[in-house]
């Protein structure tokens, strides 16, 4: 639903004017006065004294569970604003009005008016629709004792984006097929189509044949530790220090650099088995990263 | 190779500091007037110009700067420090083959006040070059600094001959002691034990901070023209004996790990072997060597690939003081760029040049050939200078 078919709906639900609910389960009463003297700490001998209902418990008389199914217009409202996306809530303003004291006994009706729908404004919570309904209770022939403005901002959350990893690498049709593995979980290495030459990093034309047809096998994901940095100094965007990086030998060949995880940078040596795995970077990007191996 | 026809008649620098508070260009035109002032040429004698892909003044500027006129020879030189002795072979073929007569090679930044090359650059990877490529199986996974490029081949290096921390702390100590008697040195007057490389913090482990040479801010300048011509100019000309570029097979830029062996720097053997064969000469020739030393460890792996020593022995060569002055082989004399600057290479060759004319301040005795290295790790270059016998 777009911003305008929202605001017609708005309207809609506006036009039907003050609907009412259902009467309260019980009335006023006794316990629930106490409980909610207690609950708030509020001493005043008066309400249990002369059997009136703190004006502030209006709302609790009539308190329901959301009913599956419900088709106020409230409700409508809720849910076409949840549909376009604006899934976030947050109350920005409740204002009550009572008219006079409830007493112990009195049976209470709600009944609620959409009154309007404002946006869609830009908020530091994101883009969304101020919804404003009133709610008045009545007791006995339609006598009104307390009304309630309540309004609530239903706002669309920004995405969640990770911070972009700095250390991006080019990607360009010589290299694709490396990171299209590595965000399967496929460790690649370059072939030559023709000859079948292995190589690592890949790149256009087979140096053994001048093959341009390429192809790639999927590394076991075991390598041996060739030689390694620990990284100190300096600070490295994107990297708390220190990290280390290793130069790996696969089995199958070929060399690959990359950082060795999950293991004190001092556990680390020349020969130590490690085994391949994928570190999500950022949104985009997924690097393949070692672990200690099986000796 | 066709045996060169140049010496380099003339050397200039700025001082090298940490915050030259002036311009790159101030910097290339105050170190490139130093050397023709040397050389005794002034600046519409010069019709070439040469420096680094990585230097950030343009030939075009340099010579506008310092009122040189018509340009018949320029050229730039790739691959950091690699570049810094190719900048002299390609003047030198310039001038050999009458390309241009005299040329100025330079390098000048403030590589410590202004961008820091031992600061990550997280944007390394994501050019679409190449090398942008090529960075991108490294810098993702924060392999992103110099120091920590060749930790990687000094970790394998050491694990293959047993070497040790200390081994690479005596080359630092070594530096820091010619240094300290060099009154150019940034580092004059400090020495360092091997006790305060070993207590030095961790960079990139097997590399303590006093592993990596110092970045400094600074120019230098050096004039090539042909060799009779420089005989009749104002100092004792340095005779370029042999000049050779050398990139290795499956080469890279500080991150060749995909070659068989790690524990040596292959483009240096291929510089190495084109310097002996053109200049007929042994590593018994030399008697001082100024070999390029951005990190302790390629110093070690440069002894080895030039045939200085064996395989694995340069570590027990360098515990013994050979490479220190009044060692078997004295290696910058001036405290290298771990002692007196970091000047991407350039600053040694001058001192190549003080060393056949008998002027520097570490002078070693009867120096009649010198050897010079590039950049490590990287494509690389090197020279053999040497004195004219009266």
């Amino acid at each position: 639903m777009t911003g305008e078919e929202l605001l017609d709906l708005a309207a809609k639900q506006a036009a039907l004017g003050e609907l009412a609910g259902a009467p309260a389960d019980d009335p006023v009463n006794v316990p629930m006065i106490r409980h909610w003297l207690a609950a708030m700490g509020d001493r005043n001998p008066v309400y249990l004294d002369r059997g009136l209902a703190p004006p502030a418990m209006a709302q609790v008389w009539t308190m329901t569970a959301p009913a599956p199914g419900d088709r106020s217009p409230v409700s409508v409202m809720m849910g076409a604003l949840d549909e376009a996306g604006y899934t976030g809530v947050v109350a920005t303003n409740c204002e009550q009005t009572y008219h006079r004291y409830v007493r112990v006994g009195e049976l209470l009706t709600p009944a609620t008016r959409f009154t309007g729908l404002a946006g869609p404004k830009r908020t530091a919570l994101g883009e969304g629709f101020f919804a404003t309904w009133v709610v008045t209770w009545y007791a006995g022939e339609g006598e009104p004792v307390a009304e309630m403005l309540f309004r609530v901002l239903k706002f669309r959350p920004p995405e969640k984006r990770a911070e972009p990893y700095p250390l991006r690498p080019s990607v360009n049709r010589d290299t694709a097929f490396f990171w299209d593995g590595v965000r399967r979980g496929e460790l690649r290495v370059q072939s030559c189509a023709d000859c079948g030459e292995l190589r690592h990093p890949p790149g256009p034309m087979c140096p053994r044949c001048h093959s341009a047809n390429r192809a790639h096998v999927v590394a076991r994901g075991e390598g041996v530790v060739y030689s390694y940095v620990v990284h100190h100094h300096p600070p490295v965007p994107g990297r708390e220090t220190p990290f280390v990086v290793a130069v790996v030998e696969l089995p199958e060949g070929v060399r690959i650099v990359g950082n060795v995880v999950d293991c004190p940078p001092e556990s680390v040596a020349v020969g130590m088995p490690v085994r391949v795995a994928y570190r999500p970077m950022d949104d985009e990007l997924v690097l393949p990263v070692w672990t200690p191996g099986e000796p | 190779m066709t045996r060169l026809d140049a010496a380099i008649a003339g050397i200039g620098a700025t001082e090298f500091s940490k915050d030259s508070g002036r311009s790159e260009l101030r910097l290339a035109a105050e170190a490139v007037l130093a050397a023709l002032d040397d050389a005794g040429l002034s600046p519409a004698e010069v019709d070439g110009l040469v420096t680094f892909t990585q230097d950030a003044n343009q030939e075009i500027a340099v010579a506008r700067e310092v009122g040189i006129g018509d340009l018949s020879f320029f050229s730039r030189v790739d691959y950091g420090g690699g570049a810094a002795c190719a900048t002299v072979a390609h003047a030198a073929m310039a001038v050999t083959t009458g390309a241009a007569r005299a040329v100025v090679c330079y390098r000048a930044f403030n590589e410590r006040s202004g961008r820091r090359f031992g600061r990550p650059d997280a944007g390394l990877a994501g050019q679409q070059s190449s090398q942008g490529m090529e960075m991108s199986w490294h810098v993702p996974y924060g392999l992103v600094t110099p120091a920590a490029w060749v930790a990687m081949f000094a970790r394998r290096y050491l694990h293959a001959y047993g070497a040790t921390s200390e081994d690479l702390g005596r080359v630092a100590v070594a530096m820091r002691r010619h240094a300290a008697t060099n009154p150019a040195a940034w580092f004059h007057g400090r020495p360092i034990t091997l006790a305060d490389h070993q207590a030095s913090r961790w960079i990139a482990e097997p590399l303590r901070l006093l592993d990596c040479c110092q970045e400094s801010d600074g120019a230098v300048a050096l004039v090539v023209t042909t060799a009779g011509r420089a005989r009749d100019l104002r100092r004792t000309p340095a005779v370029v004996t042999a000049a050779a570029q050398g990139s290795g097979a499956g080469q890279m830029m500080m991150t060749s790990y995909y070659r068989d062996d790690m524990t040596g720097l292959p483009e240096m053997s291929v510089v190495g072997r084109q310097l002996w064969e053109t200049s007929g000469l042994t590593p018994a020739d030399i008697q001082t060597a100024i070999l390029y030393d951005h990190f302790t460890p390629f110093v070690l792996t440069q002894l080895e690939e030039l045939g200085f020593c064996g395989r694995g022995e340069a570590a027990a060569y360098v515990r013994d003081g050979g490479i220190e002055l009044g060692g078997r082989l004295p290696v910058n004399p001036h405290g290298g760029q771990l002692g007196e600057a970091y000047i991407h290479g350039m600053n040694g060759i001058a001192e190549a040049v003080r060393q056949l004319r008998g002027t520097a301040a570490n002078q070693v005795d009867g120096v009649r050939n010198v050897l010079v290295t590039a950049g490590t790790g990287v494509p690389t270059s090197g020279l053999i200078l040497s004195g004219v016998s009266d």
